[in-house]
């Protein structure tokens, strides 16, 4: 590990559970397009491991490299060095992705396709069989309420049945690790509430969930484990409790101390 | 092969519900129309300025329709962050890029068996007889001539960060080859080194669009093309769409999105 306040519960994934996400020493370093520009060290020397069935929330403030890690390992982004794994596979492997779901901020959907279209194509990537997805639609549109609005053009959902339709494809082919960036970013507390209630219960059914959000509240309540990103470095990594009993404080007052942010700076 | 099919299907999907070929296809057709239903002079052969015009008109239509449709694709598609889901699932950047290309391809074949059915109609109510080997072959050297320029669209779109800027290069491009390709090493003779050696490579180089350009024998009723010449140039349209198409996949494989 590589935090500059590691601590003794740091609580790294149990010995016995299988490694779902392994990311070893990345670096990831954007050179500047521009002349005379240097380039942008976006993630330093990061490495951590998600343990199956772990709610492991991935926190830093706007800019710590926190999408920038999640492109690496959705294989948006290569890495300068280092090495990322999904399911043991390297993240440049297609196949790697097919166990996973991933749900992006803010993203919009095809919108000339209704969501019954959108989800069977996805389904098709996955090769899930055609008998099989019939059953997986029905079941995913009724989990984010979207049943009554399935032949509807994407393009006139509102931003909350968006975000729906995006947990839904994140759901079609019952991914084990499920990747969400900020899910409930831009919503109104209705829809936070359903997809916050929609993110416990696949917790409750096992699945393995890489979180990001700021909302530190929602974290502190879903999450088995975080760690915490700042200018691309990895600063603190623990368990919720165990960061909370060992700053004595919240989850969001640990936050700003491991990120060094003073009030008085305001 | 199963990705590349879901691609096209969407990109198919999109083609249809999107209105770029119908208002090109209507305002095509009535153009035509309207020039069809006026005699000039009383002169029989008048049919045959009436079919250039048609099929000039439809040559820019497919134009437009090929070169917007597949400039558009990556870029809009990373715009609008539709990439990120779709690339986040077990599919390789060039099977999609290749479900991009065949879905434009498929849907340009649509519109040009809409444009020549139309075509074709207009022309047999004025002449009465169809040859179809000519109409074949104009149909065939057509498409594979978009193909082409399918492929360079979609390098461009990889290429140039602007839309714009990409569908007006291809433009320039794909005009220049068609008007001025032929002649480039006749120029080539008339200049002084380096310009002559540069404008003979720029010859050898480029795709020549104009091989595919058999519009003369659907408007004389010209015998058809020998079917090996046919061939030949399919195979010369294939080299230059798979040329244009591996570049794509590298650049794109190689970039960030």
């Amino acid at each position: 590990m590589h935090g500059t306040t590691q601590t003794e519960n740091q609580a790294p994934a149990p010995p016995q559970a299988k490694d779902v996400v392994r990311i070893e020493h990345l670096r990831v370093e954007f050179r500047s397009r521009e002349l005379r520009q240097e380039s942008k060290v976006a993630v330093k020397d990061l490495s951590f491991r998600v343990g199956s069935g772990e709610v492991f929330g991935f926190l830093g403030p706007n800019g710590a490299g926190k999408t920038t890690t999640m492109n690496v390992l959705l294989g948006f982004v290569n890495a300068s060095s280092g090495e990322a794994y999904l399911f043991g596979r390297n993240v440049r492997e297609p196949i790697a992705r097919q166990r996973i779901g991933y749900l992006p901020e803010l993203t919009y959907y095809y919108k000339f396709l209704n969501a019954e279209e959108l989800l069977r194509f996805y389904a098709g990537i996955f090769n899930i069989p055609r008998g099989e997805v019939e059953r997986r639609l029905d079941s995913v549109l009724k989990l984010v309420e979207l049943e009554h609005a399935r032949k509807r053009l994407i393009k006139t959902y509102s931003k909350g049945m968006q975000q729906r339709v995006g947990l839904a494809q994140a759901l079609i082919n019952n991914p084990d690790l499920l990747v969400l960036d900020e899910p409930t970013s831009g919503l109104d507390p209705v829809g936070r509430m359903k997809v916050r209630a929609i993110i416990e219960r696949l917790k409750n059914e096992g699945k393995t969930i890489f979180f990001s959000s700021h909302e530190l509240g929602e974290v502190e309540t879903v999450c088995d484990r975080v760690v915490i990103l700042h200018e691309g470095e990895l600063k603190e990594e623990g368990s919720v409790k165990g960061l909370v009993d060992k700053y004595q404080c919240n989850l969001e007052q640990v936050f700003l101390k491991v990120i060094g942010f003073q009030p008085e700076q305001l | 092969m199963k990705n590349i099919r879901l691609v096209a299907q969407v990109v198919l999907k999109e083609s249809i519900r999107r209105k770029d070929f119908y208002v090109l296809f209507v305002l095509t057709a009535v153009i035509c129309l309207v020039m069809g239903s006026v005699t000039f002079y009383h002169d029989n052969q008048i049919v045959r300025y009436l079919k250039e015009i048609c099929l000039l008109l439809i040559w820019i239509s497919t134009l437009v329709i090929a070169i917007t449709m597949a400039a558009r694709q990556i870029p809009v598609e990373r715009e609008s962050r539709t990439i990120f889901p779709l690339l986040a699932k077990p599919i390789s950047r060039t099977q999609a890029l290749l479900g991009k290309f065949f879905g434009c391809w498929i849907a340009i074949a649509a519109a040009l068996s809409a444009f020549y059915i139309f075509f074709g109609l207009m022309a047999m109510s004025k002449e009465h007889s169809w040859p179809l080997a000519n109409y074949f072959q104009a149909v065939w050297l057509h498409w594979i001539m978009l193909g082409v320029v399918i492929a360079m669209s979609l390098l461009g779109s990889l290429a140039f960060s602007a839309v714009s800027a990409n569908v007006t290069i291809c433009f320039v491009a794909v005009t220049f080859i068609l008007m001025l390709g032929r002649h480039l090493e006749n120029v080539a003779m008339g200049v002084g080194e380096p310009v002559r050696s540069l404008l003979q490579v720029l010859f050898y180089a480029m795709p020549h669009l104009e091989f595919f350009d058999v519009r003369d024998l659907v408007i004389h009723d010209w015998p058809p093309l020998h079917w090996l010449t046919c061939a030949k140039a399919t195979a010369y349209g294939f080299v230059y769409g798979a040329f244009f198409l591996v570049a794509a996949c590298l650049l794109f494989r190689r970039r960030p999105l």
